[in-house]
């Protein structure tokens, strides 16, 4: 049984929140007194049935609005897979939530209703799928039951799409008909799309293969936290506490320390305690080298694969996330993994819409949820892979010195 | 292939590591929130394997209500001797009576609501900038939406509206003077993943946990535990039955589940059978609202 993380995305009321409460229910995922919570209040609302959307509704100023703000986490497991769902709705705040949530999603499902077929918010989720590299997308087409379970409007919302991911260069795209709010090729298969004949999306959410996603070549492990427990029968012992965020690793191999460009070799491997031979992402692990060099938090110890890049100079695509807006020239934080820098953004290059993918060129600032192009100079090296080839080393947050909020997500080029 | 393929378990496990190293990184003062309940046991049990051999880098906390099951005390002990780590214990009692605060009444007087106050003094006292919490993003709708690393207030408050965006495995633990970080390494698992991983790793727990016999009284559906701490009246009948608890807060606020499950897979099997939340099964005071947890939680309440 593995894990899988995916995020969902559609326009307001393409039927987000009854799917997500549709494959918890059909999971077997909702406990009974959750049930009754939100039976009473599909009462209240005076509905007939039960509203399973209610099931993802959180926080109260939200259920008071009628609308979701926030990305809230929802998990699910079927025998074969343990599932987390990032539910990133919102209207005003869209990006940033879609961002926050399809950064550490494997698949996303685009939801699009039969009956508007291809609209500008099906762009805009792809436009952010595609910076986010997400490496999987279902195009769920929701609604079937309205448009008389027809195959031709599904064939011709594909065609329409197929253009949409094409312009994207978005890979592996997987389109599924169904009914979120009767269950038509949710769980099952269903009889009234007959004409369908790929899997149901709980089949294909089960066995999307996703551990090829992980990059085994190229090594990087950043340094979390050094281990020194300078007693006296382990005053030696100095182990690099970290989490492989790809390749491999195995006892006595060569490895390069970034920034700095040291080498040395691998002299044991633990995990929880326990020595190995080798060790793999994505687990934590203690690394132990045979040269005493000069290591601590932020540094990365690379394998024998490609060398990161190691630059003060990146170029990146970032996606502001604060209510202030970003000022070039000003100063900030940049943390990427486990290291911290500081850094100017110089002139915004560029603004990307993401409705149309159009660029605008030099503008004066950024605001809340815009994509721009920038060039970031930091204070000292930083290794870094480049986000489209690994996204683990390749996506820096920016933070605002004098505020410490998270004020941008990068994806360095 | 399928040899470099991490069980999803090991997935977990890893993340919560690796979130625990980091506050190890980024804080200068953290402490570890240990109730003495099953899932701050396996913070513990995370905890060793982050750090070992090394020594934790924060002392382990237990917010002291007065109202424990003798059990999960005698257990927080043993544990805490074992590991050779700090324990501090702050004691509710005692904050009741230096602050003057005013003692709930009632059937179930419950002082899960002045915890607060000793918390916030306990991280006062210590300077703490980061309390790691075993909480779970599965347990309440609230919770579904709160980061890893979680910023408070001064008076220990999360606001929603607030949050700041966490993006990949990237935490900004950056705070002001005066406000800490709740952080909560297992947010991803569910109940049953915990008890999965209980039973893989052989943690040990407090016998409660355990199908024992105990007298209760039944209250609106649920089995509270007869102590010192909750009032009976003529109308109780005290029954002995064999039951286990879910959860392991406050005797006043703990209901017990009737059960047979002596060990851990039988334990398993129920909780893949039951149908009930742990929290809406075992939690006398949550009840009274939807919106309880969330007002606690702006409250300063873990
Ligand atoms: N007929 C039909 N209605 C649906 C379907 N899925 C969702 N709906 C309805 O569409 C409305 C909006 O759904 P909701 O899940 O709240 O949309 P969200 O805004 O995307 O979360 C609700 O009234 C749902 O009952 C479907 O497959 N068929």
């Amino acid at each position: 049984m593995d894990l899988l993380r995916f995020i969902t995305a559609g326009s307001v009321d393409d039927g987000k929140s009854t799917l997500i409460g549709r494959l918890l229910y059909d999971s077997k995922s909702i406990m009974i007194d959750q049930l009754e919570a939100i039976e009473k209040q599909s009462r209240n609302k005076e509905e007939g049935e039960i509203d399973l959307a209610l099931l993802t509704d959180g926080l109260r100023a939200e259920r008071e609005q009628g609308i979701t703000i926030d990305v809230a986490y929802k998990y699910f497991s079927t025998p074969k897979r343990k599932f987390i769902i990032a539910d990133a709705p919102g209207h005003i705040q869209y990006t940033r939530n879609m961002v926050t949530g399809a950064s550490n999603a494997d698949l996303a499902i685009i939801l699009i209703d039969a009956r508007n077929g291809v609209v500008e918010q099906t762009r805009r989720h792809s436009i952010i799928t595609s910076l986010l590299n997400i490496p999987h997308v279902i195009v769920a087409i929701n609604k079937m039951d309205m448009v008389n379970y027809s195959q031709d409007v599904y064939n011709n919302i594909v065609i329409d799409y197929s253009k949409v991911a094409q312009s994207l260069g978005l890979k592996d795209i997987t389109y599924i008909p169904i009914s979120a709010l009767h269950g038509d090729n949710i769980v099952e298969r269903s009889v009234r799309l007959d004409w369908y004949e790929g899997s149901s999306l709980l089949q294909f959410l089960e066995e999307v293969e996703v551990q090829r996603d992980i990059d085994l070549v190229n090594g990087r492990f950043p340094v979390q936290y050094v281990i020194r427990p300078q007693s006296d029968d382990l005053h030696d012992y100095r182990g690099y506490a970290g989490k492989i965020i790809s390749g491999i690793y195995r006892k006595g191999d060569e490895v390069t320390i970034q920034p700095s460009g040291s080498r040395s070799t691998i002299k044991a491997i633990e995990i929880g305690g326990r020595e190995v031979e080798e060790a793999y992402a994505p687990q934590s692990v203690v690394l132990h080298l045979n040269d005493d060099i000069d290591i601590s938090r932020g540094d990365v110890i690379a394998n024998n694969g490609r060398k990161p890049g190691s630059s003060q100079e990146l170029e990146v695509l970032l996606c502001w996330m604060d209510n202030k807006p970003l000022v070039p020239g000003n100063k900030y934080l940049l943390q990427l993994n486990s290291r911290v820098v500081r850094a100017v953004v110089r002139e915004i290059e560029y603004k990307l819409d993401v409705n149309t993918l159009q660029q605008e060129a030099y503008p004066q600032q950024a605001v809340l949820n815009d994509v721009i192009k920038v060039t970031i100079k930091t204070a000292s090296p930083v290794p870094y892979d480049p986000y489209k080839t690994l996204r683990a080393n390749g996506g820096a947050i920016l933070i605002d010195e004098t505020s410490h909020v998270t004020v941008g997500a990068c994806m360095i080029q | 292939m399928s040899a470099y393929r991490l069980d999803y378990l090991d997935q977990l496990e890893s993340e919560a590591i690796h979130i625990l190293r980091e506050v190890a990184g980024q804080f200068e003062r953290p402490a570890l929130l240990f109730s003495g309940g099953k899932d701050s046991i396996t913070l513990v049990h995370l905890a060793l394997k982050a750090f070992r051999p090394g020594k934790f880098p924060f002392p382990l906390v237990h917010i002291d209500t007065g109202h424990n099951f003798q059990e999960a005390l005698d257990f927080r002990d043993a544990l805490v001797q074992e590991l050779g780590e700090k324990l501090i214990v702050r004691k509710v009692e005692d904050t009741i009576r230096t602050k003057q605060l005013t003692e709930p009444r009632g059937k179930f007087a419950s002082r899960n609501a002045l915890q607060t106050y000793t918390l916030l003094d306990t991280i006062e006292e210590f300077k703490f900038d980061a309390c790691i919490g075993g909480a779970r993003r599965d347990e309440e709708k609230a919770r579904a939406k709160e980061r890893i690393f979680s910023v408070r207030d001064e008076f220990g408050q999360w606001d929603p509206k607030r949050q700041r965006p966490e993006l990949w495995n990237t935490y900004n633990g950056r705070i002001h003077k005066g406000e800490n970080v709740r952080v909560f390494p297992i947010s991803n698992w569910t109940e049953l993943d915990v008890w999965n991983y209980i039973r893989r790793e052989q943690i040990a727990l407090p016998s409660i946990y355990f199908a024992h016999e105990r007298p209760v009284i039944e209250h609106e559906g649920q089995l509270v535990a007869v102590s010192e701490f909750i009032q009976l009246d003529d109308t109780d009948t005290v029954l002995t039955k064999k039951v286990r608890y879910r959860t392991v807060g406050d005797m006043t606020c703990t209901a017990a589940v009737e059960s047979a499950a002596g060990n851990i897979d039988d334990i398993i099997r129920e909780i893949t059978a039951t149908k009930t939340s742990e929290r809406g099964e075992t939690r006398i005071d949550d009840k009274v609202s939807e919106a309880a947890m969330e007002d606690r939680k702006k409250n300063g309440y873990f």
